[in-house]
C-alpha cells in the first residue's frame, strides 16, 4: 500500500469538490483496500463518502424503488420489499461474498468492483487492465475464472459481481451525479464498456462522477425470478456461471424473458436477442437450446474456460425449465406475488 | 538424556489401572479459554522495544539469477532501515526433521516466488511499501521446465520402486482387473496463522518467537542457517495457529528476521502475507498415479500396482511417499511400485497433512471402488475380504489393526445396507449416492524428552513440544494428572520453548504418542519415588485427587513432596518399531448429492469410524478427525493449486482463489472411535491420530459421486466441469 491522503466528505457537494483527478472514492472499501495492499491500485487520495447523508435509504417512488448508493449489500438483500418484489436481487446478493463483506460492501461500490482475474492481482504478471499495453497473461494462463463473452485479445477478465447480474436482468438505472452536480440516469446497458483495446477503461462513468442511487422498475406481479449460481464451493466463491432470469407467462407461452449472466462475461452479460427469442414462444427444450446457442454463438474460449459453454448451456436450460414451470421450483426460484394491499 | 527408554518390549497398561479417571475423557483444553479470549499470543502478536518490521521480496523469474539488487530505489522512503539479501536467505522452508539449513542459493533463483531479500523499516506499512517498490533485476534462464507432465528431467526414485512377484502375469491371469490413472493437484497447508517471526539478539544469543511445529529440529536449522552455535539459539512458540506440515522446518521469514535483527542491532519482526506463504512455503506435490488391481472371481486380490509421478525442485530431498498405505492395506502377492520424480521449477514440495496417505489413498481407495464394481461385490465386503493376516510384503504382524471393525461398525451406523444402486436415487434435481473408503496412517515413535515436577502446589510438565491446535496442552496435562492422581487444574503444562527438554515435535501424527510417552515415563519415575516415600510397593500405589495410598498407608500427596520431586524422562524407538507393522486404521462413509444439470456436488453427511490405540482425549481426538474429514471434502471437491503454465508459479495464491471447504460445504460429520490398545506402539498404547482421518476421506466422497450418478472422477478435484463432462459422456 502506498501512502495516501484521506478525506471525508459530509455532503455530496463536498464530495464533488474533493474529487480531483487523483482522488478515489471509498465507501465499503471491501475490494479497494485489498487492491491497495497489493499496489494494484495506488490512489494518492481517498475520499470517504460514508457520511454523506441521504444515500442509505430505500424509498418507494412512482416508478418503483430507489436504492441509495450507500445501502449495504446486507441491508439491501434483507429489505422486505426486495425479498418479495425483486427476489432475484436478494438471491443474487446473498450468493456473493460472505456475511462480513456484505455488511460493509455498498450498492454503488458493488457495481464498480474490479475483476478477480488472478493476473490482475499479481503484479509480477503483465495485465492490460493494470498497465495498458503490457499484454494479457491470463490468455494462455490459468483461465478457469475468466470470461468467454465480450472478451478481446487484450483482456479476458470476467466481471465478478452477482448483484449487478440481477440488476442487469431487472433493467436497473443508476443516478449519477457529475462534477457540476447534475444528475443523469445511466442504464445497466450503458454502464459497462467492453474491454476492446482498452480493458483499463471499465465503465462509461467519468472520474468525477458519483453514483448516488439505483432505480428499480415497478414490480411485476406473477413474474418468476431465478438466481442460480454455479461455483466451485457452496459459499465464498465467484461464479463459474450464474444466471438471473425474470420470466412472465401468458397462458401457455412465455410473455417476457430477461436473462442476465455472471461469470462468463467481461461485464454483467445480457443479450437482448436471447430474450426476444424466448418471448411469445411455448416453452420447451428445443426453444431453450436454440436460445442457448444464440447466447453462446460468439463465445471465445481458452483451454481453461472452455467448459463454460457447456456449463452455461446446461445451467441456462435448467433455469428456464423452472422459470417456465416445466420443472418444479427449487431454492433460488421465486414467484412475485400480488401485493396483499 | 542418556537413559532414554527404548521401546523394545510391550509395557503394562498402567493408564488402565490408575485411579484419577481423566485420561481419555472429553476434558476441555486448558488453553481453550485463552484462545477464545484472544489471550493466547501467537508469533506475530509478540512485540519488543524498538522493534522494526521486515517484508520479504520475491523472485519473479522461474530460474535464473539476481542481477541487481540494491536499495537505490527505496533508500529515501520514509522509515527505511535496510535491505538484506546476503547468502543466508533460504530458498524454501526446511523439510521436516532436517535439523540443518535448507538450500541457501545466494543470488541463484530456482523458482518464481522464492524469497530473495527482506526490506526492513520502522513500520510494517513502510516496509511493505518499500518491498513492493524495490526494483530488482533478474536474469532469466532461457528454458525452464515447470510442468511435471512434459518435463524432460524425470528421475526414477529407486528406493520407492520395487516389486514382489509378477504383477503383469497376475493382471493377465486375473478374472477381474482395474487399471486406472488417478491425478491429484497440488495442495497447500493454508494454516490459519501465516508464518511469522520476531528475532532479538542479546550478546550474541538469538531469541526467536516463531510459528513452528518441531522446535528441537528448528533450533538446529535456524542456527545452521545463520552459522551460529545451536546453543545460542532459543525458539519460542507457545501457541501455533495450525501447521499441517507447513511449519515443520525453519522458513525464510525466520532467517530474514534474524539476519536483519543482527545487522540493525534491534528486534525485527517478519510476517508473511498469505500470498507469500503460498509462494515459498512447501506445497504438496501434484501426483499422477497408475493403480492396477488384479483379483479372482471372489474379489480376492492377487496383484496390486501403484506407480506415481510427483514433482520436486532439482536437488531438493523430499519425495511424496504416495504409495505408503498401498504397501500394507490389502493383500495380493504380486505387487509393483514405481515412483518418478519430475524435476521442475515450481515452489518446492514437502509435507502437507498426511504426506503419502492423503493423496495415495485417493488413488488406492478409488481403484478399490472400481474393483468392487467390476466384481459385483459390495465395496465394504470387498475390503473386508482383502485384509491380509500379516504385512503382504514383509510378513510382519500388525501391532494392532481394527480395520474390519471400523468398516463393519461404520456400515451399520451409516445404514450402508440401504445404499442404492448406482444412479438410481434422485431427489428433485439432485442425484443421491453413498461411498465408502478405508483410512490408514502409519504410526511411528520419535525421540522425545520431558520433565515433570511434583510439588505441594501441584505438577508442572515441561517439554518443547508444540500445540499447533491439536490439543497437546490437554493430553499432556491429562497424562500427568492421571499418573500423579491430581485434578487437571493442579497440573500446568509448559510447551513451545527450546530451553525445555526436547520433544518429538508435532508432525507425522507422532507428537502425542512420543512426547506423551516421555511425560508418562517421567511421571512414572515420580510414582516410584512416591512409593518409596510412602514405604509401599509401586504396584500397590494408588494416587487419586491428591491422596496417595499404598500398603496400609494413606497420605496427602503434598506431604510427600514438600521438597519438589523433579524427574526427566525420554523415549526412543526400539525393536518393536521394526518387528511390527504399525498404523492406525479407519473407515469413511459419505453421502453426496450431485446436481443433475450443473454437476455441483454437496456432501450431505459423513461418518468416520477410527481406531488409533488408546484415545487420550476423546474431544481433541474427535476434533482432529473432523478436521481431517473436512480436508477430505476439500481434496475431493475443490482444493487445487493452479500453476501458471509458463512460469510455474502459483496463481491461486490466496484463500479466495485457493478453495478450501467453506462452512456451507461441510455437513454434519459424525466420528466414532473403536476401543483399542496398541502394546507395541509406545508405553501409553496410543497410535497416530492427527492425520488418520484425512487419509481416504476424499475417496469416500468421490466414490459416492459414482454411486449417485455413475460418473467416475479420477482427476481430483471433482469440480462441476468434470462432473458435467462425465454426465454428458453418459448421455445425461
Amino acid at each position: 500500500m502506498r501512502s495516501f491522503d484521506y478525506r471525508r466528505a459530509d455532503s455530496l457537494a463536498a464530495a464533488r469538490e474533493g474529487l480531483g483527478e487523483a482522488a478515489q472514492i471509498i465507501a465499503g472499501g471491501t475490494n479497494l483496500l485489498d487492491l491497495m495492499k497489493l499496489q494494484v491500485m495506488t490512489p494518492k487520495q481517498l475520499l470517504d463518502i460514508n457520511r454523506v447523508p441521504g444515500l442509505r435509504e430505500i424509498t418507494e417512488t412512482e416508478n418503483g424503488l430507489k436504492i441509495g448508493a450507500l445501502v449495504s449489500n446486507s441491508d439491501l438483500a434483507a429489505d422486505p420489499r426486495i425479498r418479495s418484489d425483486y427476489p432475484v436481487l436478494a438471491r443474487a446478493i446473498l450468493a456473493g461474498a460472505s456475511g462480513q463483506i456484505r455488511n460493509k460492501a455498498t450498492t454503488g461500490g458493488n457495481f464498480l468492483q474490479r475483476t478477480r482475474c488472478p493476473y490482475f492481482y499479481d503484479t509480477s504478471m503483465a495485465c492490460n487492465k493494470r498497465q495498458p499495453g503490457s499484454s494479457c497473461t491470463a490468455i494462455g494462463g490459468i483461465s478457469r475464472m475468466t470470461a468467454i463473452l465480450g472478451v478481446s485479445e487484450h483482456c479476458i477478465a470476467a466481471h465478478p459481481s452477482d448483484m449487478a447480474v440481477a440488476m442487469r436482468a431487472l433493467d436497473a438505472r443508476l443516478d449519477v451525479a457529475d462534477a457540476t452536480g447534475d444528475v443523469r440516469q445511466v442504464g445497466m446497458d450503458e454502464l459497462y464498456c467492453l474491454p476492446g483495446e482498452r480493458p483499463d477503461i471499465e465503465t462509461t462513468l467519468a472520474p468525477d462522477d458519483i453514483i448516488t442511487a439505483v432505480h428499480l422498475p415497478q414490480k411485476q406481479s406473477g413474474a418468476v425470478h431465478v438466481y442460480r449460481k454455479v461455483r466451485d464451493r457452496a459459499s465464498y466463491a465467484f461464479a463459474l456461471v450464474s444466471v438471473a432470469a425474470i420470466v412472465t407467462r401468458r397462458e401457455q407461452r412465455i410473455a417476457t424473458a430477461a436473462l442476465a449472466f455472471g461469470g462468463i462475461g467481461s461485464r454483467p452479460w445480457r443479450n437482448s436477442e436471447v430474450d426476444e427469442m424466448l418471448a411469445g414462444e411455448v416453452p420447451g427444450e428445443p426453444l431453450f437450446a436454440a436460445a442457448a446457442d444464440r447466447l453462446l454463438a460468439e463465445a471465445r474460449t481458452e483451454e481453461g474456460n472452455a467448459f463454460k459453454t457447456r456449463l452455461t448451456r446446461r445451467t441456462m436450460i435448467s433455469v428456464l425449465r423452472e422459470a417456465t414451470g416445466l420443472e418444479p421450483a427449487s431454492v433460488g426460484t421465486d414467484r412475485v406475488e400480488e401485493s396483499a394491499a | 538424556m542418556n537413559d532414554r527408554f527404548k521401546m523394545d518390549e510391550a509395557q503394562p497398561r498402567l493408564l488402565d489401572s490408575t485411579g484419577q479417571g481423566i485420561i481419555g475423557t472429553e476434558m476441555d483444553r486448558p488453553d481453550g479459554r485463552l484462545k477464545v479470549c484472544g489471550a493466547a499470543p501467537y508469533a506475530a502478536e509478540f512485540a519488543a522495544d524498538r522493534m522494526a518490521h521486515g517484508v520479504l521480496v520475491r523472485a519473479t523469474v522461474s530460474k535464473g539469477r539476481v542481477l541487481a539488487l540494491n536499495d537505490e530505489s527505496i533508500r529515501e522512503m520514509p522509515g527505511f532501515l535496510g535491505l538484506f539479501h546476503d547468502g543466508t536467505m533460504l530458498r524454501n522452508s526446511a523439510q521436516g526433521m532436517a535439523g540443518e539449513a535448507p538450500v541457501q542459493p545466494g543470488l541463484r533463483v530456482d523458482y518464481h516466488g522464492q524469497s530473495v531479500a527482506v526490506v526492513v523499516a520502522e513500520t510494517f506499512e513502510q516496509a511493505r511499501d518499500a518491498a513492493q517498490q524495490l526494483a530488482v533485476r533478474f536474469e532469466a534462464a532461457e528454458e525452464v521446465e515447470v510442468d511435471p507432465e512434459t518435463a524432460e528431467a524425470i528421475e526414477l526414485d529407486e528406493d520407492s520402486s520395487e516389486q514382489f512377484g509378477d504383477l503383469e502375469a497376475a493382471m493377465a491371469e486375473a478374472v477381474h482387473t482395474v487399471d486406472s490413472v488417478y491425478t491429484t493437484p497440488g495442495h497447500v497447508s493454508a494454516a490459519m496463522e501465516p508464518h511469522a517471526s520476531l528475532a532479538e539478539w542479546h550478546e550474541g544469543n538469538l531469541s526467536l518467537h516463531g510459528s513452528y511445529q518441531m522446535l528441537r529440529f528448528n533450533k538446529k536449522e535456524l542456527a545452521d542457517s545463520l552459522g551460529v552455535d545451536a546453543d545460542r539459539v532459543r525458539i519460542l512458540a507457545p501457541f501455533v495457529g495450525g501447521g499441517f506440515g507447513s511449519k515443520l522446518g525453519i522458513g525464510a521469514e525466520a532467517v530474514a528476521a534474524a539476519v536483519a535483527a543482527r545487522e540493525l542491532d534491534r528486534p525485527v519482526r517478519v510476517v508473511m502475507a498469505r500470498q507469500q506463504v503460498f509462494d515459498c512455503v512447501l506445497r504438496r506435490t501434484e501426483t499422477r498415479q497408475r493403480l492396477r488391481l488384479a483379483a479372482d472371481e471372489d474379489g480376492r486380490l492377487s496383484g496390486v500396482g501403484h506407480e506415481d509421478r510427483i514433482s520436486q525442485l532439482p536437488e531438493e530431498s523430499f519425495g511424496e511417499p504416495t504409495a505408503t498405505a498401498t504397501h500394507f492395506m490389502y493383500g495380493g502377492k504380486n505387487r509393483l511400485y514405481r515412483k518418478e520424480i519430475a524435476r521442475i521449477h515450481r515452489t518446492p514440495s514437502g509435507s502437507v497433512r498426511a504426506p503419502g496417505e492423503a493423496v495415495g489413498m485417493l488413488g488406492l481407495e478409488g481403484a478399490m471402488d472400481e474393483l468392487a464394481e467390476v466384481c459385483g461385490i459390495d465395496p465394504v465386503e470387498l475390503r473386508l475380504r482383502n485384509i491380509p493376516d500379516t504385512h503382504p510384503e514383509t510378513g510382519k504382524p500388525y501391532s494392532s489393526r481394527s480395520l474390519a471393525e471400523c468398516l463393519k461398525q461404520g456400515a451399520s451406523q451409516f445404514g450402508w445396507e440401504n445404499r442404492p444402486a448406482a444412479g438410481s436415487r434422485r431427489e428433485g434435481q439432485w442425484y443421491i449416492g453413498c461411498g465408502v473408503a478405508s483410512a490408514a496412517r502409519s504410526n511411528s515413535l520419535v525421540r522425545a524428552d520431558a520433565r515433570v515436577t511434583l510439588s505441594a502446589d501441584g505438577a508442572i510438565v515441561e517439554t518443547d513440544l508444540t500445540d499447533i491446535g491439536t490439543g497437546s496442552y490437554a493430553i499432556l496435562t491429562q497424562i500427568a494428572a492421571e499418573m500423579l492422581g491430581l485434578p487437571a487444574s493442579k497440573v500446568t503444562t509448559r510447551l513451545g520453548d527450546t530451553d525445555l527438554p526436547g520433544a518429538s515435535g508435532s508432525g507425522g501424527s507422532f507428537g502425542a504418542g512420543s512426547t506423551g510417552s516421555a511425560v508418562f515415563l517421567a511421571a512414572k519415575k515420580i510414582r516410584a519415588r512416591l512409593a518409596e516415600k510412602l514405604g509401599c510397593d509401586v504396584d500397590s500405589l494408588t494416587l487419586k485427587d491428591g491422596v496417595a495410598r499404598g500398603g496400609n498407608v494413606e497420605k496427602p500427596l503434598r506431604d510427600l513432596c514438600v521438597e519438589p520431586i523433579c524427574e526427566e524422562a525420554g523415549i526412543t524407538a526400539g525393536k518393536l518399531g521394526d518387528d511390527y507393522e504399525q498404523a492406525s486404521f479407519g473407515a469413511h462413509f459419505a453421502e453426496v448429492a450431485v446436481h443433475a444439470d450443473s454437476g455441483e456436488v454437496r456432501v450431505r453427511r459423513m461418518l468416520g469410524v477410527f481406531a488409533a490405540g488408546r484415545i487420550l482425549n476423546v474431544k481433541t481426538a474427535r476434533s482432529q478427525c473432523i478436521g481431517g474429514m473436512v480436508w477430505g471434502i476439500g481434496s475431493a471437491l475443490m482444493e487445487e493449486l493452479g500453476h501458471d503454465p509458463r512460469t510455474g508459479h502459483i496463481i491461486t495464491r490466496d484463500l479466495a482463489n485457493y478453495h478450501i471447504a467453506s462452512n456451507a460445504d461441510v455437513p454434519l460429520i459424525d466420528v466414532h472411535f473403536i476401543e483399542e490398545r496398541d502394546d507395541q506402539s509406545n508405553p501409553i498404547q496410543s497410535k497416530a491420530i492427527g492425520e488418520l482421518s484425512i487419509s481416504g476421506a476424499g475417496a469416500a466422497v468421490v466414490n459416492a459421486i459414482y454411486n449417485a450418478c455413475g460418473v467416475r472422477i479420477r482427476a481430483f478435484p471433482a469440480t462441476p466441469d468434470k462432473v458435467v463432462a462425465g454426465l454428458e459422456a453418459l448421455g445425461l
